[in-house]
């Protein structure tokens, strides 16, 4: 199969998507003329023009709105946040209008849009602009919130959200946007992945290694080097869709492995990872043999240092020691 | 320029595009193409947002409904102007205090009444409340609660509209406390930037909360005035005036139709209760004399019904008969509220997914709802 960069898979995807359904349209700061910050969205302006794909102002609460009232007509807006760690200004907007117009309105109004951008930390860019919400969105019923970890789960996971009727946010990754992987050939067929599953990226046997974004690729790293230098089978399982959830992928490799070690890039306070350790105790309680254990990113806003961010990050090396105290 | 004083003098502001003093707009082509039965129309739908409001509060006081109530009357003329112009195309969306903007566009008084009862058979079927009524079949939004959330949306209703080569225009209502939030100003610059066909209006009813709009807002004249600085159109209206009211906004609306361009729209209103009906201070922030000189000079209901008499299209006593009409059409619906049933406990997770909602492919897959 061809490999092609993140970014490029998600700009098949958009590109597909604008020609598969005329109310589709990107819109955010530098998405179109610029190519956008990231080259995510490069050349799709110059192909679609200015009415389906437009340059925004700064003005992340206004025009975040302005796709929530379009998406209430019919568009189906996609729109960036150019890290979503500017979610802070447009929050209202994001959990109040978007997550709550169905649901106040007895079901008369739906927000069929999609909010996109990168949330990570890891680029040396302080605690302002390395946030990650995933967790924090997903508590918000009416939301459905996804993280991709390789293009091709990108492409297939952005079209799904696209073409979903509610309102659902794509935390991207700027670590993650030159990284190349198989993507299938658009000649292939129409290629989708559906919210709500997750995917098995390494079968073990010993301890399961459950994470998605990037950590998916911490948590890669570190089963390969419980093979090789411990002799551990780690499997690894990446949730891909943090709402709705695969729960059910999650217990099955519990049960088959009764260890698990979650690996998360948010703060370990009400990060993702506290919610999948509260399901686990649930429902296969009886199968683990150890206390779940965590790697989250170490609990302090995010450092700015490049000599020591990558530390307080979850990474491969604090993986390891970490299955090490338990199996 | 209106003097320093809060009270009456503000109505006797004039805006740069029209001298208000003096101006007859009952010979506006609009309000010249309006058929007697069309100007008793809009006395009856004044009327019948007065006692809906009248009956609420009522049954507030009771005991019968939850939360805040945010009563409209003094306003009615402002909701009820705009409706009449409403086409198609065009679309409304507003803040809490909605009941009258919800009746002026045609929702039944029933749904409206069980809905602050917090009854399954409320328009939002007891999920929104006083502050959130939808009707999208008759293009109206809302219904918001977070003061000036709802005009990044109101923006979007107008680039929909757009998007989807429609001549229309969205009709986005705030108050004049609302002015001050940043939402409103990036929904403003992005009307203009992207010449969208919106109409924003504020109801300066001159106060947000229980501060008044010399103590919250910086201006020099008036707060539509902020518009140049956006390079939008605006204008001041007269809230008591029907023929003002209806002259002026269609010409807002009109520019928004057929040239695509936005307006600020601000008009000057009163409201005779308070914030909320639990605003405690509502008498203190401002004299009782004030609160009595608007209702006795400047209800705009009794001043329509007056200019009705007088153009001989309506009698006095017809006038008690849609008052009485209108009463009694409020106190069957809250009898309505009262004998409809609650929602139930499964009915709290309904509505949150369209995809759940809808029994969806998409809906099997993953686990939506985390309740155990």
């Amino acid at each position: 199969m061809r490999e092609i960069e993140y970014r490029d898979a998600l700009n098949e995807a958009f590109d597909e998507e604008l020609e598969r359904d005329s109310s589709v349209v990107l819109m955010g700061e530098e998405v179109a003329q610029y190519n956008g910050a990231y080259k995510v969205t490069k050349g799709l302006w110059e192909k679609w023009g200015d009415k389906r794909v437009v340059d925004t102002p700064i003005s992340e609460a206004g025009f975040i709105g302005m796709g929530i009232g379009a998406s209430m007509l019919g568009v189906r807006p996609v729109m960036e946040l150019m890290f979503w760690s500017f979610h802070s200004v447009a929050f209202d907007q994001l959990v109040n209008n978007a997550a709550c117009v169905r649901y106040m309105s007895g079901g008369l109004i739906n927000c069929p849009i999609v909010m996109r951008g990168p949330a990570n930390g890891g680029t040396n860019v302080g605690a302002t602009h390395s946030h990650c919400p995933e967790g924090l969105f997903a508590a918000f019923p009416g939301l459905k919130v996804v993280v991709p970890a390789t293009p091709a789960d990108a492409k297939g996971l952005m079209k799904s959200a696209i073409r979903d009727n509610d309102p659902v946010y794509v935390m991207e990754n700027t670590l993650l946007y030159g990284n190349k992987g198989p993507v299938p050939e658009p000649s292939e067929g129409d290629f989708t992945i559906p919210l709500g599953k997750a995917d098995i990226k390494r079968e073990g046997s010993d301890i399961s290694l459950i994470a998605h974004g990037r950590s998916v690729l911490h948590a890669l790293e570190a089963a390969e080097t419980l093979q090789k230098e411990h002799n551990i089978s780690a499997e690894v399982l990446d949730l891909r869709s943090i709402r709705p959830l695969d729960q059910e992928a999650i217990i099955q490799t519990v049960q088959k492995t009764n260890r698990a070690v979650l690996v998360d890039e948010s703060k370990p306070f009400n990060g993702v990872s506290s919610q999948i350790a509260t399901l686990i105790q649930e429902h296969a309680f009886d199968y683990l043999d150890a206390p779940i254990k965590r790697v989250c990113t170490i609990d302090a806003p995010a450092i700015y240092s490049p000599h020591i961010e990558d530390e307080q990050l979850p990474n491969p090396r604090r993986v390891v020691e970490k299955v090490l105290e338990i199996v | 320029m209106a003097g320093s004083g809060y009270g009456l003098d503000r109505l006797m502001i004039s805006s740069p595009e029209t001298n208000v003093e003096g101006l007859d707009f009952s010979d506006s082509p609009i309000n010249q193409s309006l058929s007697d039965a069309e100007k008793i129309e809009l006395y009856r739908t004044m009327m019948r947002i007065r006692r809906f409001e009248t009956i609420s509060l009522k049954f507030y006081n009771a005991g019968k409904m939850g939360g805040f109530l945010h009563l409209y009357t003094g306003q009615e003329s402002i909701a009820t102007s705009c409706a009449s112009l409403m086409g198609d195309h065009d679309h409304m969306i507003t803040a809490y205090r909605c009941h009258g903007h919800s009746l002026a566009v045609g929702m039944g008084m029933n749904e409206c009444m069980a809905e602050l009862y917090g009854k399954a058979t409320g328009c939002s079927q007891g999920k929104g409340g006083s502050m959130h009524f939808f009707a999208p079949d008759k293009n109206y939004w809302g219904g918001h609660g977070i003061v000036g959330g709802q005009i990044p949306l109101g923006i979007g209703l107008a680039y929909g509209v757009k998007y989807n080569g429609n001549q229309g225009c969205s009709l986005s209502f705030m108050g004049d406390g609302a002015v001050n939030q940043g939402s409103v100003h990036e929904s403003m610059n992005i009307a203009a930037l992207f010449e969208l066909p919106a109409v924003i209006i504020i109801e300066n009813n001159g106060y947000s909360m229980g501060t008044s709009q010399k103590r919250s807002s910086a201006y020099r004249d008036c707060l539509a005035q902020r518009a140049e600085a956006y390079d939008m159109a605006w204008d001041i209206i007269n809230g008591e005036d029907i023929y003002e009211l209806r002259a002026k906004l269609h010409i807002a609306m009109e520019r928004a139709r057929k040239e695509s361009l936005p307006t600020v729209l601000e008009i000057q209103t009163y409201r005779w209760y308070g914030h909320s009906v639990a605003d405690a201070n509502a008498k203190k922030y401002r004299t009782p004399e004030e609160i009595q000189k608007y209702k006795d000079e400047h209800d705009p209901l009794i001043l329509w019904e007056k200019k009705l008499i007088a153009e001989g299209i309506l009698t006095a006593e017809e006038a008690k008969v849609i008052g009485k009409e209108a009463m009694a059409e409020a106190s069957a619906a809250a009898e309505f509220a009262e004998s409809s049933p609650p929602p139930s406990i499964e009915d709290i997770s309904k509505h949150v997914y369209w995809e759940t909602d809808n029994d969806t492919e998409a809906s099997k897959v993953g686990r939506h709802f985390f309740n155990d």
